[in-house]
């Protein structure tokens, strides 16, 4: 197969998919009878200009970069992870209920610590069942994460309608958990250093998730651990002959990815809402697959991805208010769009691009 | 509980098992062919938008099987092209679909009838109605015979028969005809296809193409026969579920049939015994109801009773040798 040059790989191909996903998008736009630029300009305000609007942009990024590693970790397995949401949803328990256990008496520094590692331990359980039957009893990972997305569903409405929900309530929904279990918000933080900063939920997770990113670099390109995951992702016969224990790799790989994805719930609990809310996740985790195809399974790709997402998300929220025509909606059409250039499409390029490169190179 | 209770049970089964049918059966034939089809929610919730906008818009529900049917196969093709001619991961193929239809459907829906993503709710004339077949007044005091042939049989919509159509068909086309056993080996060998001279591209479109037909029917059925219009993500995800019950029935059509009725014989009876103590197990959560089609699946896929075996090729994209 024809070989790119790394900046073509990394650089090239995803703006060029990008710019094929903006453009069909534009051109529903277009069809809807509105100007495609004008929409991508009140997006772009929405997602950086107004007061406030880049903490939102930079939150929402914060759910994406865990996202996005859980199933990048899982694809240097040649593992897809589809399972993000329910692991996500989970890891809220795990956190929520270390709290509700602990946080009447136990002082933040500890209790805080406690509740991630509560979400992350919730997130991994959720993927490690999938997990097991893959290494164990050969079960399709991809189904068995699908389906656990639903059960894990299920579970959480159980829970939060039942044992869990607050009193008094009609939404199915936890007490909220006490301050010395929150994440401190970014513009506090900033504002009592002397800064003038709007106020957003962006909190203490965003540098979780980048400390996470650079755990995941260290994990994967770092260590013996990750060149083996790696060598299993590249060919598993390879790695039985070279002696890689593959399924107790898999079901390694399968607990950090399913931590990881849990640990997006400490943005929304214990950081911007306090409390678990019905469907919190709310298709993040299947975002997270966007953001790892695009930002090809690299922490830096990720963070960029994430970022990318995370300004559509917010600006996408801004369309509502701008136009009776277009809704927010087009920021998952344009995530589906992305997917499949990126991923599903991804080697309809390259021959041309090489041939292209080629051409350049021989004159 | 009377006989009559009885056909009232399997007649609500039947009508929820409806769009599971005609989806799993969608995912069997374009899985038997070797290729994942993780998009049928998708292709599901497109084609109810689809029909119900077209219906609306025109006021017939013909024209909206029409447009069911033509956004089921244009997502299909989207898929084949992506997966058979580029040779793209099958499993992210589908999930772009899948968020593709749930955007698309909300963002056109908008733009079309600026009623936050729904459809206006669509008079009598331009749906399904419901089919009474003959006798099934004059019989129905026959013992045994009358109930069942008035409340099970008769008084569907279309797209009902059509999913209990769909099985015998699909049988007979993948183990009756010779379009079906080729089909069938591209799922399993596809070299041994090649080198017989026939083109595997070709065929596994084809078959991508009848889960498009079939999806679409099941996009009709929900939201103009069952339902007078659209809502949002109304397939909710019975795509998903028809994908477990294509596995539970381990890709053969009757045995995908009886577990879709299984299925929809769970959730048909979630609603009815909310609240009711069962012997033995006492009050069920509704919602422990409702999740049993995935924990079922799951199980088996553990192989805990009787092995699923998938077509040897599924997923793997076809590279002829030069």
């Amino acid at each position: 197969m024809t070989r790119l040059p790394a900046w073509a790989d990394y650089v090239l191909i995803p703006l060029l998919n990008l710019a094929l996903a903006l453009g069909v998008a534009g051109l529903v736009v277009l069809a809807i009878g509105e100007n495609p630029l004008h929409a991508m300009r009140v997006m772009i305000e929405g997602a950086f200009v107004y007061e406030g609007a880049l903490g939102y942009t930079l939150y929402y990024t914060t759910n994406f970069i865990f996202t996005g590693l859980a199933v990048a970790v899982a694809f240097h397995a040649r593992l897809f992870n589809i399972g993000g949401e329910g692991q996500a949803y989970l890891g809220g328990l795990g956190a929520l209920l270390v709290c509700l256990a602990l946080d009447s008496w136990m002082p933040g520094p500890l209790l805080i610590p406690l509740a991630i590692a509560g979400a992350a331990a919730f997130g991994a359980l959720w993927a490690l069942i999938p997990a097991l039957l893959q290494a164990y009893r050969g079960s399709h990972i991809v189904i068995t994460t699908i389906m656990f997305n639903f059960i894990g569903a299920g579970l959480m409405v159980a829970v939060l309608a039942g044992p869990l929900m607050r009193s008094g309530q009609s939404n199915p929904e936890s007490r909220e958990v006490a301050e010395a279990a929150r994440l401190p918000f970014i513009h506090d933080i900033l504002n009592a250093m002397g800064f003038d900063i709007a106020s957003s939920p962006l909190n203490l997770a965003f540098p979780i998730a980048l400390l996470a990113c650079f755990g995941v670099w260290v994990l994967i390109w770092r260590t013996r651990w990750g060149y083996a995951l790696r060598a299993m992702g590249q060919s598993e016969p390879a790695a039985v002959y070279a002696g890689i224990p593959v399924a107790r790799m898999i079901v390694a790989a399968m607990a950090i990815s399913g931590a990881l994805a849990g640990l997006m719930a400490i943005n929304t609990l214990l950081g911007a809402q306090g409390k678990v809310v019905l469907n919190f996740p709310s298709g993040f985790g299947f975002t997270g697959i966007a953001v790892a195809l695009m930002g090809r399974g690299h922490p830096v790709g990720i963070v960029l991805a994430a970022f990318l997402f995370g300004a559509l998300f917010q600006g996408g929220t801004e369309l509502d208010f701008e136009f009776t025509t277009i809704t927010r909606e087009m920021v998952l059409l344009i995530q589906g769009l992305i997917i499949l250039f990126s991923g599903a499409l991804a080697l309809m390029f390259v021959p041309w691009i090489s041939r292209l490169l080629g051409r350049e190179g021989g004159a | 509980m009377t006989w009559l209770d009885l056909m009232l049970i399997l007649d609500s089964t039947l009508r929820v098992a409806t769009p599971l049918i005609l989806c799993a059966m969608a995912g069997l034939v374009s899985e038997r062919a070797g290729v994942i089809d993780i998009g049928l929610e998708g292709k599901l919730l497109a084609s109810a938008f689809a029909a119900a906008a077209a219906a609306a818009l025109t006021g017939s529900a013909w024209v909206g099987l029409l447009a069911a049917l033509g956004i089921s196969v244009f997502l299909s093709l989207v898929h084949g092209f992506a997966c058979i001619t580029h040779k793209g991961e099958q499993i992210i193929s589908g999930i772009a679909i899948n968020i593709l239809a749930s955007g698309l459907t909300v963002v056109a829906g908008v733009a079309l009838f600026r009623q936050g993503g729904q459809t206006p709710s669509l008079p009598r004339e331009a749906r399904f109605p419901s089919i009474k077949l003959p006798g099934s007044e004059s019989l129905a005091d026959v013992p045994w015979f009358g109930p069942f042939w008035r409340e099970l049989v008769s008084g569907h919509t279309l797209p009902v028969y059509l999913a209990v159509l769909a099985v015998p068909f699909v049988w007979w086309l993948l183990w009756r005809t010779r379009f079906g056993l080729r089909l069938r080996a591209v799922g399993e060998m596809p070299v041994a296809v090649d080198s017989a001279g026939i083109s595997v591209t070709w065929l596994r479109y084809r078959a991508v193409i009848i889960a498009g037909l079939l999806c679409g029917i099941a996009g009709a059925f929900l939201s103009i026969a069952h339902g007078a219009g659209f809502v949002r993500e109304m397939s909710a995800g019975k795509g998903y579920i028809a994908l477990a019950a294509m596995i539970f029935g381990k890709w053969r059509p009757w045995s995908v049939f009886f577990a879709c009725l299984l299925f929809g014989f769970l959730e048909a009876g979630a609603a009815r015994i909310q609240g009711v103590a069962l012997p033995l197990v006492g009050e069920v959560p509704i919602e422990v109801v409702l999740v049993l089609p995935y924990v079922a699946t799951v199980i088996l896929l553990a192989g805990f009773f009787g092995k699923a075996m998938p077509p040897r090729a599924l997923g793997v994209p076809y590279r002829k040798e030069r």
